[in-house]
């Protein structure tokens, strides 16, 4: 089970054509004359595995002053709301993405509004000041003045020694982001959002001539930057098991565990998916029925991955029933690990999870957001027709392939626990 | 020619939008449930909603009607509560459950080859679910849990509050989950429960997607041969008490960040004739990005990551709710910008650009709400549940198109007066 970024894959084939402007912009156009909608999607190969570990949240940052006004145009939102349409934007470890849903009569205030970001934004001083409160803001809200919600700061710093997935995409500390200069903001700006580094995808009532035209109108004058060469320190295998202990004010025990895993290019990752839906997916699954039902251990247990470009981790979360201790719990959550790694799953079981992504595939498919984000995705791995072939992949997924990935993952050196007790 | 960036390109105006509900088919079962459905989309998959009157305020032990629902898929006369989702899973379906004040819903997703399949075993929740004690000591243990954890949440805390000071505890929109309301529910409760509300309750069907050639046949064979919709449901009355004092401050944790805020004032329903223009005020108001709320609160002060201002969705009586988490020293200042926001809709006509610009965005967002089959029989359900028919959703264009700033000056007199708004702050 993928959270956060859910990763959509499709079993209708779903048609594109794909061209390239001369300043390095990729277009990729799915046209769908059913609706009366059209999406336009950009996405930057930026994520904030890229930003400096000394300025940590600006991916995100950015994914706020983009709405601050670009150099011609004052106020992003506005226009686009007189013609109809709607936008947002989400930041990832991996890549940030923007995308309005408008009316397809009005695509070309789209084009308009984020060719002009693209340009170059206003790097308003007001903009700055405001935004670097507002996300303050949510970092309370999320990460501060909830409880656990420093868990994952926790983990990430635990798990990962050298990549830069070891802070969150709100930023290590606050600090980062309060501390943002103007001239950070621009230079952060021009080494990252230029064409060559972008990825746009329209989809919807719209043809490939109308985006042809419309792309080199808007995007085609804009110059190319500084190719980005992305090389990021990789995370050196996990020797020895690690740990850490938290003691909160937190109304009961939690325990959190993660094992590094494969990344999207490595061989074992729709065996691992599969694996988190063996475990995690839904009431039916292991976790849930033997921890939860049969020894009633746990009073809500999850396991999932995020589905991240590069070697990511395989969680395993679960808050204790009061009573019971942080030893008998892991113990437990350990011996359904075992069997994963020692007995082979029965044919059904795994039917059963391909099924389930069958299904996901098939409504994530839907609408035309969806299919806009996905081939925005898949092109930045590569190929946006990878899309195409995921369901294939999980079908060729075996009982034995999925026992070798789990023994391969569920060693205990690769481990790492978060113990988060509570104080009360 | 070089390009100009400054002027935006000619759009198409969303008030000149034609802007269809496209009509539903109807069929009635022969135990005389009614289906409504919406067939259409590109992929092969459907959704079906069982509507059942089983919400809360037919309950008369606090939480038996939520449990109740919940439970329905733990374990039938034939089949364990694992072997029901394992079952369910198996095909890929989705079977959630969800509890509302006036109905409760079983709802199926899934796709449309595997229909035949799931339905009979959709139909024995219906009537065979056993609700066990290990089922329900097992709920209890964890809901206790739940509640407990979201207790030191603030924003969880002011949700249950603000309703209790508009509705009253003792009404079905007023009232809210307690540790004895877990503790007191027993198996007896939740099987009578089940027996007059699902059993032999009243429920209507919302169905869209793809359909297989003989869902009218499988749906008349597994749930139009149950013995529903043959008795009159009982009448209930619950009267609104409001709260007398209207200003709360409430300290959950003293070593929160921030406080959440709460501003709410009772509304009338759909029905009232000032509805669809309220809500063209409300979208000015705080409704949607562009909101004066947002700008104001957000974009210009950075008091808030997000502040937001909604009509409740009740069938009875609905609430005007102003809702944000901001920091806790601009509390106070978040709450006064808000009372001037008001002012300033009390006291001056709101630009004419500023009400096309919301005219336009209200038109493209339904536009693009209403794409898709699953959003179509959406839109047809609240309308069909709350008594309502297409020339609801006609009058609401309607008032859209035409709505003048005279007219939102006067909604924003009748309703935005501060003393008829409840104000509440957790810390």
């Amino acid at each position: 089970m993928v959270v956060c970024f859910k990763l959509i894959f499709v079993v209708l084939m779903i048609q594109f054509e794909k061209f390239q402007l001369a300043n390095g912009l990729k277009v990729l156009v799915h046209q769908d004359t059913s609706t009366p909608m059209a999406v336009v999607n950009v996405l930057y190969n930026i994520g904030a595995k890229d930003e400096n570990p000394a300025q940590t949240g600006f991916a995100h940052l950015f994914e706020h002053l983009m709405f601050g006004g670009s150099v011609n145009i004052p106020v992003y939102d506005e226009p686009l709301q007189r013609a109809g349409g709607e936008n947002n934007a989400y930041t990832t470890n991996d890549l940030t993405n923007y995308y309005c849903q408008i009316p397809a009569e009005n695509i070309e205030t789209a084009f308009w509004l984020e060719s002009d970001r693209m340009l170059s934004l206003a790097f308003s001083e007001k903009s700055l000041e405001v935004q670097r409160k507002v996300v303050c803001e949510e970092f309370k809200e999320h990460y501060i003045n909830k409880p656990y919600g420093d868990a994952w700061h926790k983990m990430r710093a635990l798990a990962y020694t050298n990549h830069p997935y070891r802070w969150m995409t709100i930023g290590a500390e606050l600090s980062h982001v309060e501390n943002a200069k103007i001239q950070d903001v621009k230079d952060f700006f021009f080494k990252f959002y230029r064409p060559n580094n972008a990825i746009l995808v329209v989809t919807g009532n719209t043809t490939t001539e109308q985006v042809k035209a419309l792309a080199e109108k808007w995007f085609g004058p804009i110059p190319a930057g500084e190719p980005y060469h992305r090389s990021l320190p990789q995370e050196p295998v996990q020797e020895k098991k690690r740990s850490l202990e938290v003691h909160a004010d937190v109304p009961m025990d939690m325990l959190m565990m993660t094992w590094h895993m494969g990344g999207r290019f490595d061989a074992g990752y729709h065996e691992t998916d599969l694996i988190t839906e063996v475990l995690g997916g839904g009431a039916s699954a292991r976790l849930y029925e033997q921890l939860i039902k049969v020894k009633q251990l746990f009073s809500s247990i999850d396991c999932y991955h995020f589905g991240t470009v590069d070697p990511g981790l395989l969680v395993i979360e679960g808050k204790l029933v009061k009573g019971v201790s942080m030893a008998v719990a892991e113990q437990a959550v350990l011996e359904e690990v075992e069997k994963i790694k020692n007995e082979l799953l029965p044919q059904k079981e795994v039917q059963k999870v391909i099924n389930k992504t069958e299904s996901i595939i098939c409504f994530e498919d839907m609408s035309i957001m969806n299919r806009a984000h996905s081939l925005a995705f898949y092109e930045l791995l590569g190929d946006a027709n990878m899309m195409n072939q995921e369901l294939e992949k999980y079908q060729a997924v075996t009982p034995e392939r999925i026992q070798a990935t789990a023994n391969a993952i569920f060693q205990d050196q690769n481990r790492n626990t978060l113990y988060y007790y509570s104080k009360n | 020619m070089a390009l100009d960036r400054i002027k935006a390109p000619l759009i198409k105006d969303a008030v000149d939008f034609d802007i269809q509900l496209k009509p539903y088919q109807h069929f009635t079962l022969d135990n005389g449930v009614e289906v409504y459905s919406y067939e259409g989309g590109a992929e092969e998959v459907m959704m079906m909603d069982l509507v059942f009157f089983a919400g809360n305020c037919y309950e008369e032990k606090n939480w038996v009607a939520a449990a109740t629902n919940f439970l329905l898929k733990n374990g039938t006369h034939q089949k364990t509560a694992f072997e029901l989702n394992d079952y369910f899973e198996f095909y890929g379906a989705y079977v959630n459950r969800t509890c509302y004040n006036e109905t409760a819903t079983i709802n199926l997703h899934t796709l449309s080859k595997h229909f035949e399949a799931l339905l009979p075993v959709v139909s024995e929740l219906i009537t065979e679910s056993n609700f066990s004690e290990e089922e329900l000591k097992i709920y209890q243990q964890n809901q206790l849990q739940r509640l407990t954890l979201n207790l030191k949440k603030s924003d969880f805390i002011a949700n249950r509050l603000i309703d209790e000071y508009l509705f009253g505890i003792a009404h079905p929109y007023g009232t809210y989950s307690t540790e004895a309301a877990f503790k007191n529910l027993t198996r007896e409760d939740l099987v009578q429960f089940y027996d007059r509300f699902y059993k032999h309750g009243k429920a209507v069907i919302f169905m869209a997607g793809k359909f297989p050639k003989n869902m009218q046949s499988l749906m008349n064979k597994y749930i139009g041969a149950l013995p529903l919709n043959q008795k009159a449901l009982p009448k209930y009355d619950h009267p609104i008490i409001s709260a007398a004092t209207k200003k709360y401050s409430i300290v959950n944790d003293a070593s929160s960040v921030q406080g959440s805020i709460r501003m709410a004032r009772r509304f009338p329903n759909r029905h009232h004739p000032d509805f669809p223009g309220t809500q063209v005020l409300n979208n000015v108001f705080g409704g949607f990005f562009g909101s004066r709320l947002m700008r104001n609160i957000r974009e210009d002060k950075g008091y808030t990551y997000g502040i937001h201002s909604y009509l409740q969705n009740h069938v009875q009586e609905c609430a005007w709710m102003i809702s944000t988490d901001a920091g806790k020293d601009v509390c106070g200042a978040t709450i006064e910008e808000v009372y001037k926001e008001m002012a300033i809709l009390r006291n001056e006509k709101i630009d004419e650009a500023e009400l096309k610009l919301v005219k336009n965005y209200m038109l493209g967002a339904l536009l693009g709400d209403l794409d898709g089959p699953f959003q179509i029989m959406n839109r047809w359900k609240t309308y069909l549940l709350n008594d309502l028919d297409i020339a609801y959703f006609n009058k609401t264009i309607e008032t859209v198109r035409a709505i003048q700033p005279a007219d939102l000056q006067a909604l924003a007199n009748q309703y935005l007066q501060p003393e008829d708004f409840y104000e509440l702050v957790v810390y």
